[in-house]
């Protein structure tokens, strides 16, 4: 089997620059709070052309797809569940164009968002409908021309195991990172020392797998230590939030700035990380100055939480604990079923 | 002991009571709704099953889920078998007049699906005492303005998960100022993208990081509420 064209790239230049934030970025170009992003690809598709181009000019390796929230879930909120084909078809197809007309290579990454739903046995949904529905989407990417499945912001294990089959049923090459926004890990209580684990029944498996939006540049290098101490030599991704989110007036701010983000970048590569981006706030004056950061350090040595903390501020949640505790109480005999 | 059955109804009521709070930890839903009965038949009070059974039980559940001990998947279990013997006793409470801690209208904002972390809420609302009306997912401003007026809350709850949905939390807040009500509620607003920095600014009274701090944030201001009632 030939080598996918993001392991290629990845063996070619060591560390790659994955793109800045789609959604925060469209509300600067008129999306309002509430509207789905997706539908941008077919109403105003220049815009979304637009944003691509901004990215690889500053210097982005990998662009991601307008498409996370593309699953039939998310769409039937817009009515617009009966076109998650052509709405992903047509989002890798805008993503693909920008990556053709550039000068270098530039992956194009399908964006694949959670569902929204909680799956069997928390939720209604089952796995083989999960599985269904990641699968509608990704052959509208697939068809549209990505080169990779991106999934993202994913809580559930069974979720992205979901996502991951779906992948590998119509033979695409795919990533997955997490959002380890509650204590220090997913919502739905995933360590990030254990993401490598979560696709370990998928084969083939993933290219890459790592941690995106979460709670902020610090809080996701905290969760890349435990990820590349997990793992020696697993390709990592971190796509963090571009700090905190704040209103200034009427307008979302988030609170990092370039020199930041430019840290958050040698902080990443010295902790182990290959792929390196933006998630929510992540605009195109970080992204230059990320490029920049990438392409002068010298891999140094592994930072500590101490020094993450010093370089780029306090964490905002406590880092994930060693063990999963078990409860403290003094507990009485358990039931038997 | 840990190996024998155990039979709930040869414990005593505090034995019994204490087996609850294990068993709402531990998110057993056809447990829970054997023993709210038997405490029932033991001529225990609707209110009284309520406060020291379910509503301490899950108290202690929502302080793990807070410390990082327990995530939601745990939390969801314990809170659905909590909802099995709020299920039996809510007509009970209703008939015998229970003090209720006050209302609560919560939703996810519009544009949003997400609705797990909102559920919780309600869930740990109605299991401290609070009447909650749920608009569920995807709610334009005019769908909180309508149950504020239908239902006439003490607090209006706000839920978003995603960065592209959450500003509309100050849609819905400006929209209730200048119908000049904003001041008759406390707005509480969650979700994983938020802070409190961010709560602040888009107006909100507080923002609450869990469904375990929503709960402690609700009754401190339902507390303050009364006490500015009484010296008024």
């Amino acid at each position: 089997m030939s080598v996918d064209p993001l392991s290629q790239l990845i063996a070619q230049k060591g560390v790659l620059l994955a793109d800045g934030a789609m959604g925060t970025s469209l509300f600067a170009m008129g999306l309002e709070a509430g509207e789905a992003p997706e539908l941008w690809n077919e109403t105003a598709p220049d815009r979304i052309s637009d944003l691509h181009r901004q990215f690889v000019a500053a210097g982005c390796d990998i662009i991601l797809t307008n498409s996370f929230g593309g699953t039939r879930h998310r769409l039937k909120l817009h009515g617009a569940d009966d076109r998650v084909f052509e709405i992903n078809h047509r989002a890798a197809e805008i993503a693909r164009q920008v990556a053709d007309a550039a000068e270098r290579t530039v992956i194009v990454a399908g964006s694949v968002g959670p569902t929204g739903e909680l799956l069997e046995p928390l939720g209604a949904l089952t796995f083989d409908e999960t599985v269904d529905a990641f699968r509608e989407q990704m052959e509208g990417l697939k068809a549209g021309g990505i080169d990779v499945a991106w999934i993202e912001t994913m809580s559930s294990p069974d979720e992205i195991k979901a996502a991951c089959t779906a992948a590998v049923a119509i033979g695409l090459p795919y990533v997955y990172t997490a959002s380890f926004d509650t204590a220090g890990r997913t919502m739905m209580g995933v360590h990030p020392r254990d993401i490598h684990e979560l696709s370990s029944d998928v084969a083939p498996g993933p290219v890459a797998v790592g941690a995106n939006c979460g709670v902020g540049a610090a809080d996701i290098l905290s969760s890349l230590l435990d990820m590349s101490d997990a793992r020696e030599g697993a390709a990592i991704v971190v796509k963090g939030n571009c700090g905190i989110p704040e209103f200034r007036g009427a307008q979302i701010h988030y609170s990092g700035t370039p020199p930041l983000m430019a840290d958050y970048a040698r902080l990443a590569i010295d902790a182990g990380a290959t792929i390196i981006g933006g998630c929510c706030g992540t605009a195109c004056e970080h992204l230059k100055a990320m490029r920049q950061a990438i392409d002068t350090h010298e891999k140094g040595e592994r930072p500590t939480i101490e020094t993450i903390v010093d370089r780029i501020g306090p964490l905002r949640n406590k880092p994930a604990g060693d063990d999963k505790t078990a409860p403290q109480r003094e507990r009485r005999g358990r039931r038997r079923a | 002991m840990s190996d024998d059955e155990i039979i709930l109804a040869d414990l005593s009521d505090d034995e019994l009571v204490q087996q609850m709070h294990d068993d709402l930890y531990d998110g057993l839903k056809e447990e829970i709704e054997e023993a709210t009965h038997i405490l029932l038949d033991r001529g225990w009070a609707p209110y009284e099953v309520l406060t020291e059974a379910l509503v301490e039980g899950m108290r202690i559940v929502g302080e793990d889920f807070r410390d990082g001990i327990l995530f939601v998947p745990e939390v969801l279990l314990s809170a659905n078998a909590m909802k099995a013997g709020m299920f039996i006793l809510r007509p009970l409470l209703a008939e015998t007049g229970a003090p209720k801690l006050g209302k609560m209208v919560i939703g996810t904002v519009k544009g949003d699906i997400h609705d797990i972390g909102k559920n919780l809420v309600g869930m740990m609302m109605e299991g401290a005492g609070f009447d909650v009306v749920d608009l569920g997912i995807n709610n334009p401003v005019e769908n909180y303005l309508a149950a504020i007026d239908e239902h006439q809350p003490d607090i209006v709850g706000m839920s978003a998960l995603l960065t592209t949905t959450m500003p509309y939390m100050k849609v819905v807040i400006d929209t209730m100022k200048e119908k000049g009500i904003r001041d008759d509620f406390v707005v509480l607003v969650g979700g994983a993208p938020l802070n409190e920095e961010f709560g602040k600014a888009v107006g909100a009274d507080a923002y609450c990081r869990d469904a375990a701090v929503a709960v402690e944030t609700a009754k401190a201001y339902m507390k303050r509420r009364h006490n500015q009632a009484q010296t008024a």
